[in-house]
């Protein structure tokens, strides 16, 4: 992948581990696990008069979600030092998080404006900001394409997408 | 010959005007969906599934799948043009696809990649018209135990043949059926792990998992490299697409072992992408001029492309014939089938054969469509991934937000694109296998309920998976693919131990 390896030991020394993230998966995994442990328990890992319950067979799923997340904890944990591989340059950070946080923004507004108008600013502010485009493209192309998956979808298709104050307004 | 006269029926029904249109839009959607990055084979059907819902069944698959040749295909444009691996499948492609395109021989690269998929998917396509009958009407023998014994085998398989550490890929697997268990319990009607949230009483859709792991994913994976697109550019003409051809027959034996390798990892689950890379590899030992590679040598274009393609083709048979999907696009087909009320299995062979011919047939045209196509076309496409990534990539998000609401029109669906899109990123990175976690979610309820049927035959015994020599084999065959690893890991310690002394481990 990109792992730089022009870069000097001072320098890759500054960017995030591999590790740390490593061991907040296998806590998260750890954590669904005891959740479908804890829950197959509530509903009954034994037989009932018909046969096998509901926690029967998730109950032996969790315990081995449990324990191969358990393990790879471990062996991240024992083997912490010598374990250096980088997970991501910073400036590599940095651009998955100008697409990551848009993108939260961007579901979170779809809420309560519907699909079509955060989409229109979604792209809009890519095509300024990391596009540079004259406001009369950006214009254009962010208006076009909402207007395209509209009349694809919802008059071709006729399949509705989440409308907003906007679309009322319109009355579409 | 009844394979034969099948077979022509399924072109009759194939072949209609209407089912020729679909074909051809399902392979340029493919393609276009092959070459951007952020939607690949297995979330660009998924995202386009609910718009399918209205046609008929056979109509529908043969879209579908086209989409899926298609983008079998177009992942090949990106990986020569432009050094970018369209799909996890092309990277192989790379190598010696790029170079070649800086030399100036792109057009032959993208000429033997092509005709290459095409003849691996040939060569598969045969292999499911007369392996796919006889293994469904041996599967039609099956009882519950036998289906989970081969369900285990699948997924041991995982465990056995992948690159990534057991541990992960048991861990992915899981995750896979812990989210598969989530909601109404089909048997009891219970409900489970819903912690009573509402939203989760119908579980996850792995539709919903596919477009995030898939396309959330790969899309902050992309970011990562950056904004910018550097490519060469490409003309194909009829003389160097003829120029080519006259040279590709020499490889008749890469083109041999490539589909063997490709048609092996695509029966077993071990899917496209490990099958470019084997058949990458073999190539290079056994070349005449195994230092020329990954430096443009037409024949590390041939081996990865024909193997992926012969692989991304032969996941299907296993789809078809047991209702157990070889890679995760073919667990989205399979999904679609299901959907439409076509349950996969031996028993479609018997119940649908119309379907089953119609879209076998299918697979041979589409892949005839997809070549001409492909070969006609390369120009566009290239010019179409000079639009920078700050327009492509807020537009494939908003594809992505489209494809996942629409599934069951749940705005909830959205919101768990993004926090299976961001899981899709960390395991990428951390090298958890994906393919294993969508399989289990696609297949856990089915495997669920083969566990618990077999358990009520055998009244709780385990011994039912031993009971007659069929199930045994394949439980056995399982286990030792399950405990592969720790007999590999056991080997390569001895091994290291043997070379302390010399130094090299």
């Amino acid at each position: 992948m990109n792992e730089n390896s022009t870069k000097t030991d001072a320098e890759s020394a500054n960017d995030p581990k591999t590790r740390g993230p490593e061991v907040v998966v296998a806590l998260m995994l750890l954590a669904l696990g005891v959740l479908v442990v804890v829950d197959s328990l509530r509903v009954g890992i034994g037989w009932a008069d018909d046969g096998p319950r509901s926690g029967y067979f998730p109950f032996y799923i969790g315990m081995a979600l449990c324990a191969s997340s358990a393990a790879i904890l471990g062996s991240t944990l024992w083997h912490w030092r010598s374990l250096d591989e980088v997970f991501a340059e910073r400036s590599q950070i940095a651009t998955v998080m100008a697409m990551l946080i848009p993108m939260t923004i961007y579901i979170v507004t779809m809420l309560w404006m519907g699909i079509y108008v955060p989409s229109a600013l979604l792209i809009g502010y890519f095509m300024r900001r990391h596009g540079h485009f004259g406001w009369r493209v950006t214009a254009s192309v962010s208006l076009t394409v909402p207007v395209v998956f509209f009349l694809v979808f919802e008059r071709w298709f006729l399949v509705p997408l989440p409308k907003g104050p906007l679309e009322n307004l319109l009355g579409l | 010959m009844e394979e034969i006269n099948n077979l022509m029926q399924g072109f009759a029904v194939a072949m209609t005007l209407p089912n020729l249109a679909y074909m051809f839009i399902g392979v340029t959607l493919g393609v276009l969906i092959g070459v951007l990055p952020g939607l690949g084979g297995a979330n660009g059907i998924a995202i386009l599934l609910p718009l399918t819902f209205t046609m008929n069944p056979t109509s529908a698959i043969i879209m579908l799948s086209c989409i899926y040749w298609g983008a079998l295909f177009g992942g090949a444009i990106t990986s020569i043009l432009f050094n970018i691996p369209g799909e996890p499948w092309s990277v192989a492609t790379t190598f010696d696809g790029y170079p070649m395109a800086q030399q100036g021989r792109a057009a032959q690269a993208l000429t033997a990649a092509f005709t290459s998929s095409f003849v691996g998917a040939l060569f598969a396509v045969i292999l499911i018209t007369f392996l796919a009958p006889v293994l469904a009407k041996f599967a039609l023998k099956f009882g519950p135990a036998e289906y989970f014994a081969v369900q285990l085998l699948t997924f041991c398989s995982f465990v056995g043949m992948s690159k990534e550490p057991a541990a992960k890929v048991i861990a992915a697997m899981m995750l896979g059926f812990a989210l598969a268990a989530v909601g109404m319990d089909t048997v009891t009607g219970q409900l489970r792990m819903t912690y009573g949230y509402p939203e989760l009483l119908k579980g996850f859709d792995f539709l919903i998992a596919v477009i995030g792991l898939f396309g959330i994913g790969e899309i902050l994976l992309t970011m990562e490299e950056g904004l910018a697109f550097k490519g060469k550019s490409a003309k194909l003409n009829l003389r160097v697409v003829l120029q080519t051809w006259a040279e590709l027959p020499r490889q008749w034996l890469n083109f041999l072992r490539s589909t063997a390798v490709g048609c092996w990892m695509g029966i077993t689950p071990g899917g496209a992408t490990p099958a470019s890379f084997m058949s990458y590899g073999m190539a290079q030992r056994m070349s005449k001029d195994p230092a020329s590679f990954g430096k443009g040598n037409i024949e590390g274009v041939v081996a990865p492309e024909t193997a992926a393609h012969a692989a991304g083709t032969s996941a299907l048979l296993p789809m078809l014939t047991l209702g157990i999907p070889g890679s995760p696009t073919a667990a989205v087909l399979l999904g679609g089938l299901m959907i439409w009320g076509l349950q996969p299995g031996p028993m479609l062979f018997v119940e649908h054969k119309d379907f089953v011919w119609g879209l076998i047939a299918s697979m041979y045209l589409g892949n005839i469509v997809g070549l001409v196509v492909v070969l006609t076309t390369v120009p566009f496409w290239a010019a179409f991934l000079r639009i920078p990534f700050s327009v492509i990539g807020p537009v494939i998000v908003v594809i992505c937000a489209i494809g996942a609401y629409t599934v069951h029109s749940s705005m909830f669906d959205v919101v768990m694109m993004l926090v299976f899109g961001v899981m899709g990123y960390l395991f990428k990175k951390l090298k958890y296998p994906l393919a294993p976690l969508v399989l289990a979610l696609v297949l856990g309820d089915m495997a669920e309920a083969s566990f618990r049927q077999s358990m009520l035959l055998s009244q709780g015994s385990l011994s039912i998976f031993w009971s007659n020599p069929l199930v045994g084999v394949i439980t056995g065959l399982a286990l030792l693919l399950l405990l592969w690893p720790l007999v590999s890991a056991v080997k390569g310690m001895l091994m290291r131990n043997n070379n302390v002394k010399v130094g090299s481990s």
